[in-house]
């Protein structure tokens, strides 16, 4: 396949940024999207050109770290897929592609398309924990939890921390990637005794990093990877309320 | 021979950004996206029920003027004799008001934070959660209040009524319009239409910002969200209309 690609340039933080159009050739359509972009930095190197800086990790689709947003859509268009799990087949032939980075003011360009999103682990900090025990692993069994319970929870559980939400979301709202943290605990027994104190705690950390807020435009749910369902946003309000009005 | 390849900055030092400092916001719940997110669930209710009692007012007309003069002198006199004439309805109208400045205030402050937190707009940006009524509530809000304040002048206070201050509110309703303002008839229907669109997206959005909405009800939120504001638009427009095309006289 011989592709297009019009991809946003940004040298550091304190740059304006552009795009800039390359022509790739030869792609295989088994690429992987980062694998495309491998093809197109090894040739800009030999070219003594600058590559293109993106984020990538396990490439598996686990670790959260690569994300673009491809032709408007974070992650791209494919459902339920992160950019390392995308594929070049799901593209035309001589197709055009704009590649930019997440954009959102807590989540400030390093370069090209890397960008700093340790405003979530701020918020992770804030009280994405519980405060008990450790010790060595408990007993199967030893908490009973509700099945159900135990799959919300765990679907919940399941974010990645891509910060695709934040992308897509037209008001920059870290809402469904905070509600999934704070969701994964507060469904299990073991989240209980902090619940209403995390959830004050997260979304007021979610605000003071300069995230929007939510106006329930589903856009996020659409594009994360894990799927993360809005209704994770509906507990993390009650809980939020809950909190304040005690 | 050694080729030498100027790499530009690519093997230049990359400063790490600043860590973004904690921004300076109001705390305390009002302070919060969630908090504002509640006022504007809340106020938005109040305004919803207020419109289900107007719409089913309104539709008085069709029992004649008399049924729909009397159901307005009706809301001037309830609770009289024990308080005084009008004290029902300047009550609403508090409410009424407070509502929609709170509600406006909490989306001008929403609206300002989402922009803040995207300095840099996308070049290419799709939407893929199709939600065209979800799109426009800022726009929508904006319509409905220019409206409003049209609708106060023509109907509450007769400014801009052919019948003025001093006649029955029929007489004005009748005359406001007469088929030829058929134009009023015009932009009546259009801000009804967008309070229908704001209502479609607003009524299950205010379930989710109060913590009611979960997945087994997302269904039967939508549906009812968007039944409800089909019903408001037909029975907010079935008067108007009726006047225009002169089936009411
Ligand atoms: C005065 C002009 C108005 C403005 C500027 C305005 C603006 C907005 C905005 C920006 C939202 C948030 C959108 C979102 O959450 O996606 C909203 C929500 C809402 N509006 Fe309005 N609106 C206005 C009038 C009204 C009226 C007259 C009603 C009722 C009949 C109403 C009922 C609602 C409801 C129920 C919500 C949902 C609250 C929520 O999302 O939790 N609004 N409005
Ligand atoms: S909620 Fe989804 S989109 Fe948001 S950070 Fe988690 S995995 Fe990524
Ligand atoms: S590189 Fe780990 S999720 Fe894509």
């Amino acid at each position: 396949m011989n592709l297009t690609l019009k991809v946003w340039r940004q040298s550091g933080p304190s740059d304006a940024g552009r795009m800039v159009t390359y022509r790739v050739e030869d792609v295989s359509p088994d690429m992987s999207f980062l694998e495309m972009l491998d093809v197109l930095n090894e040739r800009l190197i030999l070219e003594g050109d600058d590559p293109i800086a993106f984020d990538h990790d396990c490439r598996e689709g686990i670790c959260g770290m690569c994300g673009m947003v491809i032709n408007g859509v974070a992650h791209g268009e494919q459902r339920a897929t992160t950019t390392c799990q995308l594929h070049m087949r799901h593209f035309e032939d001589d197709a055009t592609i704009t590649i930019e980075p997440w954009r959102a003011a807590p989540f400030p360009v390093v370069k090209d398309l890397v960008v700093d999103r340790s405003a979530f682990d701020r918020i992770i900090q804030a009280g994405g924990f519980v405060s008990v025990p450790a010790g060595s692993a408990p007993d199967a069994h030893s908490i009973p939890v509700r099945k159900e319970d135990a799959d919300a929870a765990f679907d919940a559980a399941t974010c990645i921390g891509c910060g695709a939400c934040v992308a897509a979301c037209p008001n920059g709202s870290a809402s469904l990637f905070t509600a999934a943290k704070i969701t994964h605990l507060s469904l299990v027994p073991q989240g209980q005794p902090e619940r209403l104190s995390r959830a004050k705690a997260m979304v007021d950390q979610m605000d003071a990093e300069g995230f929007g807020g939510c106006t329930n435009t589903g856009e996020c749910t659409a594009v994360c990877p894990k799927g993360i369902p809005l209704d994770a946003i509906a507990q993390m309000n009650s809980d939020y309320l809950k909190a304040n009005s005690k | 021979m050694t080729a030498t390849i100027e790499r530009g900055s690519a093997t230049a030092p990359v400063n790490s950004p600043k860590k973004a400092p904690a921004r300076k916001r109001p705390g305390g719940f009002l302070g919060s996206s969630n908090g504002k997110k509640v006022v504007m669930a809340v106020t938005g209710a109040v305004m919803v029920l207020f419109l289900v009692a107007h719409m089913l007012g309104n539709l008085k007309i069709f029992f004649g003027r008399d049924s729909f003069n009397e159901y307005a002198h009706a809301l001037r006199t309830l609770l009289e004799p024990i308080a005084p004439y009008r004290t029902l309805l300047t009550i609403l109208e508090i409410v009424l008001v407070v509502s929609v400045v709170m509600h406006m205030w909490a989306a001008i402050s929403l609206s300002r934070r989402a922009s803040h937190a995207r300095p840099v707009k996308y070049v290419a940006k799709k939407s893929q959660a199709n939600g065209y009524a979800t799109h426009i509530m800022r726009f929508g809000g904006a319509t409905i209040l220019l409206f409003v304040i049209w609708h106060l002048l023509d109907l509450t206070f007769g400014v801009v009524n052919p019948e003025g201050f001093n006649s029955t509110p029929a007489d004005r309703m009748v005359s406001g319009f007469d088929a030829s303002r058929w134009w009023v008839t015009l932009i009546y229907a259009v801000a009804v239409v967008m309070v229908g669109l704001h209502l479609r997206h607003g009524i299950w959005s205010a379930f989710q910002t109060l913590g009611w909405a979960n997945r087994n009800r997302y269904r039967a939120l939508r549906v009812t969200a968007a039944a409800v504001s089909v019903v408001l638009v037909v029975g907010f427009l079935a008067p108007p209309l009726a006047i225009t095309f002169g089936v009411i006289k």
